[in-house]
């Protein structure tokens, strides 16, 4: 029988949205370890190679990446806590369960916010 | 039992390694507001300073457990064909490991 969903009629609970997201935050910094390490990398190797790593920072595309990154490992560790708390079963009712989960979303873009400001 | 326990121990792994790198990026983020590194140098020598470079090597290694038992458990969710998931996984902890390698030659056989 085909089943046919409207994604748009779903309605996710916020905590799942937070779930979700400590997720694809967590894929996306992963993918960054190699990025981090190469930045790690030429800062140290050289005065030269740390001059030109500079000259990078100095570039949109960096500055784009660095937010999004920003963004992911705010989340990230906002989610983190958040699960780490719950663990310890501060916050694990469902209203306030809702207005943590709310404020990990929130913040993460707050701190992308801010990363933004600071680089552009 | 057995998977239970090893369940566990990811478990407890993940969140240990977590703490670990919460507090080490507070303190590189307040050191890099107090006191942000001038140059070169002073950059450098704070890095390869032993204090420094070794806690900065533990993070590494908290990192790359962290990243392992993460995406191994985004994979056994998505990929299901037991051939892709071994091909996936056996190329993520090769990755991992390749990286770790790149932390070491870094971090503690750079010669200052």
């Amino acid at each position: 029988m085909p089943v046919f969903l409207n994604l748009l009629q779903i309605q996710m609970p916020v905590g799942a949205l937070t779930s979700i997201t400590h997720r694809i935050s967590g894929i996306l910094l992963a993918l960054g370890i190699p990025f981090g390490i190469y930045v790690l990398d030429s800062s140290l190797e050289s005065p030269q190679s740390y001059a030109q790593l500079l000259r990078l920072f100095d570039t949109w595309a960096f500055k784009a990446a660095a937010i999004v990154f920003t963004w992911a490992l705010a989340h990230h560790l906002f989610a983190g806590t958040l699960h780490l708390l719950m663990d310890a079963d501060v916050g694990s009712l469902l209203p306030a369960a809702r207005r943590s989960a709310w404020m990990v979303n929130v913040g993460g873009l707050a701190v992308a916010l801010l990363a933004a400001g600071a680089l552009l | 039992m057995r998977k239970v326990v090893s369940g566990l121990r990811a478990w407890l792994v993940q969140r240990v390694s977590a703490v670990y790198m919460l507090f080490f990026i507070v303190f590189l983020l307040s050191h890099f507001i107090i006191d942000p590194p001038k140059s070169y140098l002073a950059w450098q020598g704070w890095m390869l300073s032993p204090g420094i470079s070794i806690a900065t090597s533990v993070f590494f290694a908290a990192l790359l457990v962290h990243a392992w038992v993460g995406v191994r458990d985004v994979i056994m969710d998505y990929v299901h064909p037991i051939a892709v998931r071994i091909l996936v996984l056996v190329s993520l902890a090769l990755g991992l490991i390749a990286i770790g390698v790149w932390v070491i030659r870094i971090l503690l056989l750079r010669h200052a």
